[in-house]
């Protein structure tokens, strides 16, 4: 019987881009319990609406993450127009959904990238970051800015988008296929890659089922959760929608499953830019939610489902703001998985259920 | 400069930020803007690391941590705070949990504005942190006294210990205004 040690393992850590603390409890290099300890960013967003009118704080919920921070902005002004009966334009709608699924398209990139970076291939590393500069390319011509964008906004979309501009990104999106194609081809055939994930941080149906995971987390393990299955905006004008979903359920699943949405995000995009609408993109907003209006959002951010409330007081500042994020929800599955992992193991699993820690926190 | 005498090795850390400036760092390193041609490598290690980048602001619990990862670093190093949360807080600002920007911890010595930052932006202040770290090497060649870098500091007053944290107004979280 061997005896058991207390490894820490972050909050500065080579592979954590962001402060995170678990403490690993070993039996010799197998993980048998993982204590996770949140805390290192939480700054205290959701009392800001005290402070900030409901228009100001978009900016403010852009930045809960930077990296699904057109998500966030998305999720808020639905809530915001649902709470006031706001009805934008059709192509407002089509504008927000091509953004949002560009924002997958960068942030399953990046992700990409820091898990190649976790196991050591550098060079896949830089070739994945060096694809999603031309997605942050699009958003610095459209928009003005690479990460925050300050694009949507309670009643459309700020930026006029011509015709034309869609069509280069089209344009864009095909050429970074071909060159995508080749990268992920190495992800997931390359048989030093597929050593250090096959098999690695398995967690079963059932456990995904009973920890009401979310996202590629858990399509990964055949769970079919996707928000953006409720046609909620222009997903509905989709002529179809299928989740993508693997059964395998460990790191290399994970993978697989997000190596695929970059490809569905660019089906997605170009199928919208083809039946975009013309018109407006903005509607003029008047007034304030009125006393005790409540109403919740749901969304599917890169990382799963996302949910929004908020609560009128009668004035220009809400009562209330909460938001569910992601990652908050994984952190239950990612513990599961890691219990009976390696050590050497530990950052793959972590990295694989794309930790968000800035949203969990806020 | 026309020349850089020595590779500057950094190491980050990520404080409250929003991920926003936190993923630009990273993004100067990779082949688009290539801080690497500098002779740039970004380490885990605070021993191993000349500058320090931090990006997002400092709260209660993260205060200690990057004072420690500070304490770590070997004499002669340079501080440099990326974006507006870095430099002041940002928009987080009047968040309950917010100290406040990095240097209500540590000394910094370069400030980096934008929310996000550019990428192009951190390596202009990554390079002219090397001419700081240049300075203070020098400054430590003439003056072997001045080695003791934290004495000095407290006695001008810009680096406040976290034993003091407490001390600094809003700090316990109440009446943050
Ligand atoms: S400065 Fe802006 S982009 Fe950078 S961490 Fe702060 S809020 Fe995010």
């Amino acid at each position: 019987m061997s005896k058991r040690t207390v490894i820490p393992f972050g909050p500065q850590h080579p592979v954590l881009p962001e402060p995170v603390h678990l403490d690993l409890v070993l039996e010799d290099e197998r993980v048998v319990n993982a204590i996770p300890r949140i805390g290192y960013v939480h700054r205290g967003l959701e009392k800001l609406v005290e402070k900030r009118d409901y228009t100001q704080f978009v900016y403010v919920t852009e930045r809960i993450c930077g990296i699904c921070s057109f998500g966030h902005s998305l999720g808020y002004s639905q809530c915001i127009e649902q709470l006031m009966g706001i009805e934008i334009t059709d192509r407002a709608e089509y504008l927000r959904v091509i953004f949002h699924e560009l924002s997958r398209i960068h942030s399953h990139l990046l992700w990409l990238g820091l898990l190649a970076d976790g196991f050591g291939f550098e060079a896949l590393f830089m070739h994945a970051w060096r694809l999603r500069e031309q997605v942050l390319d699009i958003f610095e011509e459209c928009t003005g800015g690479r990460v925050i964008f300050s694009a949507c906004d309670v009643g459309g979309f700020r930026q006029e988008v011509s015709n034309e501009t869609l069509k280069g990104i089209v344009i864009v999106l095909e050429r970074l296929r071909e060159e995508y194609r080749t990268i992920a081809k190495t992800l997931l055939d390359d048989s030093s890659v597929k050593s250090r994930m096959v098999g690695v941080g398995y967690l079963s149906h059932e456990q995904a089922k009973e920890y009401s995971m979310v996202g590629p987390f858990a399509r990964a393990s055949g769970l079919e959760v996707d928000e953006r299955l409720l046609g909620v905006g222009a997903y509905g004008e989709l002529s179809s929608f299928e989740p993508i979903l693997s059964d395998q359920g460990d790191c290399y699943a994970r993978c697989d499953v997000r190596v695929k949405e970059v490809l569905q995000s660019i089906d997605i995009i170009n199928e919208l830019v083809a039946k975009i609408p013309e018109g407006d993109v903005m509607v003029p907003v008047k007034g304030s939610p009125e006393k005790d209006a409540e109403t919740m959002m749901t969304l599917e951010q890169p990382r799963g489902q996302a949910f929004y409330y908020a609560k009128g007081n009668g004035s220009k500042f809400l009562a209330r703001m909460r938001i569910r994020t992601p990652t908050s929800q994984n952190i239950a599955g990612m513990v599961a998985a890691l219990s009976g992992a390696e050590l050497a193991d530990v950052p793959m699993v972590i990295l694989t259920i794309d930790p968000c820690i800035s949203c969990t926190e806020r | 400069m026309s020349y850089v005498s020595k590779s500057p090795w950094i190491i980050h850390y990520d404080g409250s930020s929003c991920n926003g400036c936190d993923i630009e760092v990273l993004a100067a390193l990779t082949p688009l803007y290539d801080a690497e041609r500098f002779g740039v490598v970004n380490t885990g290690n605070p021993k191993h690391a000349d500058i320090f980048v931090v990006t997002g602001g400092v709260n209660e619990q993260n205060a200690p941590v990057i004072k420690q990862i500070y304490d770590q670093m070997l004499e002669p190093k340079v501080v440099v705070a990326c974006g507006a949360c870095a430099c002041g807080g940002g928009v987080y600002q009047t968040c309950y949990n917010v100290l406040g920007g990095t240097d209500s911890v540590i000394p910094v010595d370069a400030y980096v504005p934008g929310c996000a930052v550019r990428p192009e932006s951190i390596i202009d202040a990554v390079v002219a942190g090397v001419g700081i770290l240049e300075e203070k090497a020098k400054a430590m060649k003439m003056n072997p006294a001045h080695k003791d870098r934290s004495e000095s500091d407290a006695a001008s007053g810009a680096h406040v210990p976290v034993a003091q944290v407490d001390d600094v107004p809003g700090a316990s979280g109440a009446g943050v205004e």
